[in-house]
């Protein structure tokens, strides 16, 4: 099927979670490693980047199920990617080819309150992946960084001028000490670190997804001892 | 050929995803049990071997918030609904059906009596359906497991037991282990499995219960594209649910639809003729 499209919902609902998401199929453009990452660049077509920490589905090929991914540059006309290659759809997705197309569903899922006044990006490991256009949006505040090796680490690259650390060092150690405006990303041990230094902090947050849309309740995470769907009410919480 | 499709139970949330549940012919809700459910742990989903593991555990409002402020609002969408209901004593089943009995909004009752991720009932799947029957006079469509011995024998046993049409079928029991750690990928362990794999045994069921009854079925299992429609229409269906397809595309609807179109210009036109194809001429002749 060939350049098949269609905006999904007019937005106008509030309980209309596919707002203003479109599916099309996109053009791959590039697929360049950044470290042990791979930075895959699609073809933009008539798809919105959205808000730094919305999310898309992207297909595997191969795969049953698309994988939730976070916009990490919305360079004209391109959307572009961070992947870890970790399992069999991410390692797909790293796999594609320039030319190859894929479905992408997007952008999903509430993104960062950009209304922040001291705002200071925070990012673990592949945590990375939506910070440079999150960066962007407000400005290039400053940001801190942890990756678990050296090779890990050559990612900063894309976030340039970020404080960066290599484990044993934890990124939680460089938080400053005065007030400010949190915006993190990175694997649960780091988050629940960070809020526990921060509690005011916006996190982004991951979970197994099927779906993005609110259909499967596949993607729960608990809070105040009810299982909410992250793909709807967050990623950021 | 018009062939009904609607989404399969759990597989759709049509407050969340109106402008998706306004392209099916009727939405079926999600299973909802007499009190609400949180539901399981999570990880509730993995994918493994071109399968889908789930293990949802029946997250649901409860039948009395359902009633009064879910299906209002359902009500709103325009499209025809159908309830899907489920517990784990023919006294629950008992409880929604009576709750739904004179809601106008409910035109159809699923019984849930096969989902995989929570206890089952002491009672037989006969005895639940008898239980629903004789507490609404709503059509009821029985949701069979594909993990039965003699499915056509059961099909024959819920027909007698009062019921208006089979729902074939439920998912299958499997278990995904992490590779590195052998631990189990869902927090409870084992889940139901569904997607394309799902279907030749989905088939096997519905073609069995075809030739046993005369009910109408509502075809579900990896139905992923307009050419397995038409399988499952052959097989003996007179409707196909979408399940784990609208997870991958939630525009398949549409898309299915559109392929059954090109069929059409095939060459198939009605079900009773690729019926005859599939099942031979005596079956074609009963319908
Ligand atoms: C909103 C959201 C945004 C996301 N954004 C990004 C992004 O921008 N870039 C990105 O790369 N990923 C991102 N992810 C995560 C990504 O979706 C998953 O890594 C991907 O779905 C995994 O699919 P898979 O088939 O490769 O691996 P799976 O088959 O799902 O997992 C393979 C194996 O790896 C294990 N595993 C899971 N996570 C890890 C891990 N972190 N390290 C090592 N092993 C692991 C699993 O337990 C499993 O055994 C995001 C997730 C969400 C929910
Ligand atoms: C995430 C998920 C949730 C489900 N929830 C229910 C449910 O609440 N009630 C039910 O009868 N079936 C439920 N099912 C089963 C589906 O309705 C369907 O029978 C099954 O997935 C097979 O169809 P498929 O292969 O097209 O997905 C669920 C399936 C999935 C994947
Ligand atoms: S991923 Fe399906 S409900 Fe969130």
């Amino acid at each position: 099927m060939k350049g098949q499209h269609a905006v999904l919902g007019s937005g106008s609902s509030q309980t209309q979670v596919l707002g203003t998401a479109r599916r099309e199929r996109l053009t791959v453009v590039d697929n360049e490693a950044v470290g042990p990452y791979v930075l895959l660049r699609l073809e933009r077509s008539g798809m919105e980047p959205g808000v730094p920490g919305q999310f898309f589905m992207l297909e595997a090929p191969g795969q049953l199920l698309p994988r939730p991914m976070s916009l990490c540059l919305a360079p004209p006309g391109e959307l572009a990617f961070l992947l870890e290659p970790i399992g069999p759809g991410t390692r797909a997705l790293a796999a594609l080819a320039p030319q190859e197309r894929i479905y992408v569903l997007g952008p999903l899922g509430n993104g960062f309150d950009l209304a922040v006044e001291r705002p200071v990006l925070v990012a673990g490991g592949i945590g990375l992946a939506p910070m440079p256009y999150l960066s962007e949006a407000l400005g290039g505040p400053p940001a801190l960084l942890g990756f678990r090796s050296e090779r890990h680490a050559e990612a900063a690259r894309l976030l340039p001028g970020a404080e960066v650390v290599v484990e044993p060092r934890l990124v939680t150690e460089l938080l400053p000490g005065e007030p400010s405006d949190i915006l993190a990303c990175g694997p649960e041990p780091m988050l629940e670190a960070v809020r526990e230094l921060a509690p005011s902090a916006q996190l982004a947050w991951e979970a197994p997804m099927a779906c993005g849309y609110g259909a499967c309740y596949g993607c729960v995470v608990e809070v105040e001892g009810r299982y909410i769907r992250l793909c709807i009410e967050g990623p950021v919480l | 050929m018009n062939v009904p499709v609607l989404n399969a139970s759990g597989c759709l949330d049509a407050l969340t995803a109106p402008e998706v549940a306004a392209t099916l012919d009727a939405f079926v809700t999600k299973t909802v049990t007499p009190l609400p459910r949180e539901g399981n742990p999570p990880p509730r989903i993995a994918e493994v071997d071109g399968w889908m593991l789930n293990s949802i555990g029946l997250q649901n409002p409860g039948i009395e918030v359902f009633s009064t402020s879910v299906l209002p609002r359902l009500q709103d969408l325009g499209v025809p609904l159908w309830v899907s209901v489920g517990g784990f004593s023919s006294s629950d089943y008992k409880t929604c059906c009576e709750r739904l009995d004179d809601l106008d909004a409910a035109q159809v009752i699923e019984l849930n009596l096969s989902c995989p991720n929570v206890d089952e009932a002491p009672e037989t799947v006969v005895e639940l359906v008898q239980a629903s029957r004789s507490a609404t006079s709503k059509p009821l469509y029985a949701k069979l497991s594909p993990a039965t011995p003699d499915i056509a024998e059961l099909a024959r046993s819920v027909a007698d037991a009062g019921a208006n049409g089979l729902s074939l079928v439920n998912t299958l029991r499997g278990l995904a282990l992490d590779q590195a750690t052998l631990r189990p990928r869902l927090a409870l362990g084992t889940g139901g499995a569904s997607g394309p794999a799902l279907r030749p045994i989905a088939l096997a069921c519905v073609y069995a219960c075809a030739n046993a009854v005369e009910l109408p079925i509502v075809g579900i299992g990896g139905v992923m594209s307009g050419a397995d429609v038409i399988d499952f229409i052959a097989a003996g269906a007179s409707a196909v649910a979408l399940g784990t397809v609208l997870f991958a595309d939630p525009l398949s609807p549409a898309r299915i639809r559109d392929e059954l179109e090109r069929a059409r210009s095939r060459g198939y036109s009605s079900a009773v003729e690729i019926r005859r194809l599939a099942h031979g001429l005596a079956f074609a002749s009963r319908t």
